[in-house]
């Protein structure tokens, strides 16, 4: 970043290509939909581009670009929760219109049978569904954790919580997720 | 260790990230609570669980929309950028500040002081002027002055009288 800073644009590029992945399938999993996310991982990169000069390393990169992303996500839930708010509640919903956007992306290895592919396809969408029900600092809280694998320390930074406040908000996020994916745990148990 | 104690500990155990003794004190807790000893297998389930879900890779329009927006910011310019060597703005820089000191010259040409001998003879130069009649009579500070009073006859006259 510091090149950035410098006016390195190929260092920028180098920022974007490394954290593009992981900003897209933060802001995926935050906001639920696949092209609303890279909209915002746009948003993220172009304020990075913008605060370039101004930037002082006074803590690490990654936790201040997913400050970025985190505050644009949950702006932008509470934007979509007021056009919501708007909609009909009668309005028919589509059937599962954002269930299909991992599709394209899921690479069949085994040649599952249609029946296994059905399985798994379910026992995907059940869990992305417990971590969607999740409140939106939990899951951010947990989609820091554990896919981006920052340290309790950085995630508070984002959150703007204290360390203590982050593992309560953790703990609470896993006994959400532990009743929500009961049947799946209790399997995965099983097979253990 | 308590329950509720436990609940700030569980993910760090998990994650391996408690110092050894604290490790130690959460496993013996483990073994005789089976409450919480559910509840950290349970976890690590979910842990996995969400370990499932695929990365999704950003489309190719990605990277070409956020290169385009890039490009498209404007170049940031501080305030005394102007001030970075530039040819133009030297050559019109010193040329501004020389005919400014010309200017000011020609307007005011420096005065040499005097030794006491020149102003002694520029002084005499205008003795002429200073004795011309004609000059001194049309002095317009003299004309203010009152008349002279003349002798004249009759006030001689007046005083062998009064004598």
């Amino acid at each position: 970043m510091l090149d950035v800073k410098g006016g390195d644009e190929q260092s920028f590029e180098l920022l974007l290509q490394r954290y593009r992945t992981p900003l897209v399938n933060f802001l995926f999993r935050m906001v639920k939909s696949r092209e609303q996310a890279e909209d915002l991982a746009q948003e993220v990169f172009i304020r990075v581009y913008r605060a370039r000069e101004e930037y002082v390393p006074t803590a690490k990169f990654t936790t201040w670009l997913f400050r970025i992303a985190t505050n644009l996500a949950l702006n932008s839930l509470r934007d979509h929760r007021h056009q919501k708010l708007e909609m009909s509640i009668d309005a028919p919903l589509t059937a599962d219109s954002d269930e299909g956007d991992e599709r394209p992306f899921e690479v069949a290895d085994k040649h599952p049978t249609i029946e296994q592919e059905l399985v798994e396809n379910e026992r995907k969408k059940m869990i992305r569904r417990a971590i969607e029900k999740l409140p939106e600092k939990q899951r951010a809280a947990v989609l820091l954790h554990k896919y981006q694998e920052l340290d309790y320390a950085e995630i508070a930074k984002i959150l703007r919580c204290s360390e203590s406040a982050l593992k309560s908000l953790l703990f609470r996020a896993y006994e959400v997720l532990r009743v929500e994916l009961a049947p799946l745990v209790a399997r995965h148990g099983a097979k253990e | 260790m308590s329950c509720e104690r436990m609940e700030s500990r569980i993910l760090a155990y998990m994650d391996g990230r408690l110092k050894d003794s604290e490790r130690a004190e959460a496993e013996k807790h483990f073994a005789a609570c089976a409450v919480c000893r559910v509840r950290v297998n349970e976890f690590r389930s979910v842990s996995d669980l969400l370990g499932e879900l695929p990365m999704v890779e950003p489309t190719p329009a990605f990277d070409v929309r956020v290169r385009a927006r890039v490009a498209a910011e404007p170049v940031k310019q501080s305030w005394w950028a102007w001030m970075r060597p530039s040819p133009r703005i030297a050559f019109a820089a010193s040329m501004l500040l020389l005919a400014m000191l010309w200017v000011r010259y020609d307007a005011h040409p420096p005065t040499l002081p005097i030794s006491p001998e020149e102003a002694d003879a520029s002084m005499m130069q205008d003795i002429s002027v200073m004795e011309d009649h004609d000059t001194l009579a049309n002095f317009e500070p003299l004309k203010e002055l009152p008349p002279p009073v003349e002798a004249t006859a009759d006030s001689a006259d007046d005083n062998d009288q009064q004598m």
